[in-house]
């Protein structure tokens, strides 16, 4: 800029306004953003920390694990007899505090086979008395079972007490240590081929809406206006329907005595029953239907704006109504495409309530096997780290999405 | 048959009219297990399918008996109450954070804006299994798991980015002299955004909030994880009663729940018509 030059004083009188514009702005974001880091973005983040945290064995045997510090691993010896004593002895109080199940449990999970073996030696420790152990707690410790002349017992022991631990994420991508401590694959692929199948089924979904949701967004949007407005009450009836309330509808609709099954019946094209519910059919049938119409509003938006003449002129031009509308008109959906695709695809991924309620085994998602290990295995770390995989997943997906769309660029209903 | 342009070939109007019935198809399989809740729920039998005595249609196949049901059995009259009592609570909350931070984030002079937003959207991007076990060990430090107050600032967090998106959208296009104008004035920052602000963004922010509030009355994983037998809502029941024993008490419930979101359609369709008069643009 050119001409006039602000005064030193003008110019503080400047920023100072436009200092205190900045801070009224934080000042109204300032409740909110608070707010989703207390009650959100902290929850989160100390689960995902459990992945890698994992305190049970440090606090079990505090004591035992100090002294292992002095004892090389890489020797093929078992440590010292004084470490030995003072595992003795820390079995004992375990069996006091009625903890050692859950030592047992956690070596156990290292290697297999070690938890009977730790109880029953707990158990035999907890018999002598303080000076016996002092003593020769040593020697009861050997006499208790010949594993405890093993060394890679204690290696599993070592490695167990470390507070940080990168295991269950080599768990969760089917991956192990093997007894030299390298990293190997599992025999079974349990995680990968979950993480691949829940892949699959978000693909087929989002597949199966765009393909039914193009004919019908472009025929919303090219309707006379009135029509549009009220079908596309249709579109947003089922959108703002309960969860729950379509799930129910499609286990009445493809039960084995359910609706579907009768009509096929009654109309003979069927003599026995389909089994439709409880397979990764009636995942993807559902699905599909909860979500289309996230694929059909973005879709229906961007075609509304396309001018009809184009492929009007296309056509008049002598161009065959097919080639015309795949080079004219689809290339020209894109946007609309793209969103609507990414949008099912992410919701699709991290899904739980309708392949809980309609997956039977087959149809399970990754998000039904974290809530598993939650609730039934209690193995929240494992949980922890499937789920960090998971939302890492989402996130580059995420950023794909603000880069093609823009998340600015959001619209709901 | 309509009338179609000259330089229509056969194959096209093939195509037009293929085009016409696809979509009614599709319209039906959107429509289709909404509309088939609903007679069933009038079953006289304990049975999740129609009898043949329902489709001839004989009075007697039919009863109320499963309405009924539902305001004899305490568990879903709890059900219902806690529903509206944490949906209304928790827009509430939404509503009034979301709609303050809105202001300060479509605000030009906003820092850190793009980052911030990030952090405010994410209850939305985060599967929400993840979600559900985050909240339950956190809350549960702070004796808030199996607590109407953990399960209200649990959906609260869930709804305040359905707020923020739609109170940016009416914010869009928003004049900001205005507010200078207002400030300029001498008018308070709270003021300005009661008398100026508000008055323009209400379509919005009745929209962000019942959006908020449908969040709430859906969801059902953090329900799962955190609450007690004190704070089943009514997805919560329904999901047990799926998972449990089946019975048409389910389809009674869910019949009245397709009458609400119709009700809920409405009001935000009525809301968005009048928004878009009110920034001036074409009903």
């Amino acid at each position: 800029m050119s001409g006039v030059e602000l005064t030193q004083a003008e110019k503080r009188t400047f920023d100072r306004t436009q200092r205190k514009a900045r801070r009224t702005a934080l000042l109204f974001v300032a409740p909110l953003l608070l707010f989703i880091v207390v009650s959100f973005v902290l929850p989160i983040g100390t689960m995902l920390f459990r992945s890698v945290y994992h305190p049970a064995v440090a606090e079990l045997i505090p004591a035992t694990l100090q002294k292992l510090k002095a004892w090389d691993e890489t020797s093929n010896t078992i440590p010292e007899p004084d470490a030995l004593q003072v595992f003795a002895g820390e079995l004992k109080t375990l069996v006091e505090n009625k903890t050692f199940g859950k030592l047992a449990e956690e070596i156990n999970r290292s290697s297999p086979g070690a938890s009977s073996l730790i109880k029953s030696t707990a158990r035999k420790m907890s018999r002598l008395d303080d000076a016996e152990l002092q003593s020769k707690g040593d020697q009861a410790l050997l006499d208790a079972g010949k594993q405890w002349s093993n060394p890679n017992l204690w290696r599993s022991i070592k490695k167990a007490g470390n507070v940080f631990t990168g295991a269950y994420y080599l768990t969760a991508v089917d991956m192990e240590r093997n007894g030299e401590g390298r990293v190997v694959s599992r025999k079974t692929q349990i995680y990968t081929d979950l993480y691949v199948k829940s892949l699959k089924i978000a693909l087929y979904i989002t597949l199966l809406t765009g393909l039914i949701g193009f004919p019908l967004a472009y025929y919303l949007a090219n309707a006379p206006e009135r029509t549009a407005n009220v079908l596309m009450v249709f579109v947003l009836l089922p959108f703002w329907t309960s969860l729950l309330v379509r799930t129910t509808a499609w286990m009445a609709l493809l039960q084995t005595n359910g609706v579907i099954n009768s009509v096929l019946q009654s109309l003979h094209i069927i003599s026995e029953p389909l089994e439709l519910l409880y397979t990764q059919f009636s995942t993807i049938i559902a699905m599909t239907h909860i979500l289309l119409p996230f694929m059909i509003l973005p879709l229906y938006s961007v075609m509304k704006g396309i001018d009809p003449s184009y492929f009007r002129a296309a056509l008049s031009l002598g161009a065959k109504p097919i080639p015309a509308f795949m080079r004219i008109y689809l290339p020209m959906t894109t946007p609309g495409f793209s969103a609507g695709a990414l949008l099912v695809f992410i919701i699709s991924i991290g899904y739980y309530i309708t392949p809980a309620l309609v997956g039977g085994v087959d149809g399970q998602m990754i998000s039904n096997l974290i809530a598993f290990h939650m609730q039934s295995s209690n193995n929240w770390e494992l949980a922890a780290a499937l789920g960090s995989l998971l939302l890492v997943l989402i996130l580059a997906m995420y950023w794909l999405y603000d880069r093609l769309v823009g998340v600015s660029n959001l619209k709901l209903g | 048959m309509a009338n179609y342009p000259k330089y229509y070939t056969i194959w096209h109007k093939l195509g037009v009219n293929g085009l016409k019935l696809t979509a009614w198809l599709v319209l039906l399989f959107l429509m289709l297990p909404i509309i088939v809740v609903i007679p069933l729920s009038f079953n006289a039998e304990p049975y999740f399918t129609f009898t043949k005595e329902m489709l001839s249609l004989q009075p007697g196949a039919y009863s109320m008996r499963w309405y009924a049901e539902i305001l004899h059995d305490e568990k879903w009259l709890m059900a219902i109450k806690n529903s509206f009592y944490i949906g209304i609570l928790s827009a509430l909350i939404a509503t009034v954070l979301g709609t303050c931070a809105s202001v300060g984030l479509t605000n030009p002079k906003m820092p850190y804006q793009r980052l911030i937003m990030a952090v405010l959207l994410s209850p939305m991007i985060v599967p929400v299994i993840i979600t559900a076990a985050g909240m339950f060990f956190f809350y549960s430090k702070f004796g808030l798991a199996g607590s109407h107050l953990g399960i209200i600032i649990a959906h609260a967090a869930l709804g305040t980015p359905f707020v923020v998106v739609t109170v940016n959208a009416a914010l869009a296009g928003f004049d900001y002299s205005l507010v200078n104008a207002s400030m300029g004035m001498g008018a308070r920052p709270i003021y300005t955004f009661v008398k100026v602000i508000m008055p323009l963004i209400r379509p919005g922010v009745i929209s962000g909030a019942l959006f908020a509030f449908v969040t709430s009355f859906d969801e059902v994983v953090v329900v799962l994880f955190m609450a007690g037998p004190q704070q089943t809502t009514i997805p919560r029941q329904m999901f047990s009663g799926l998972r449990e024993q089946i019975n048409p008490t389910i389809l009674a419930v869910a019949t009245l729940l397709v009458v609400v979101s119709a009700l809920l359609l409405f009001t935000m369709e009525y809301l968005r018509a009048r928004g878009q008069r009110i920034r001036g643009g074409q009903v």
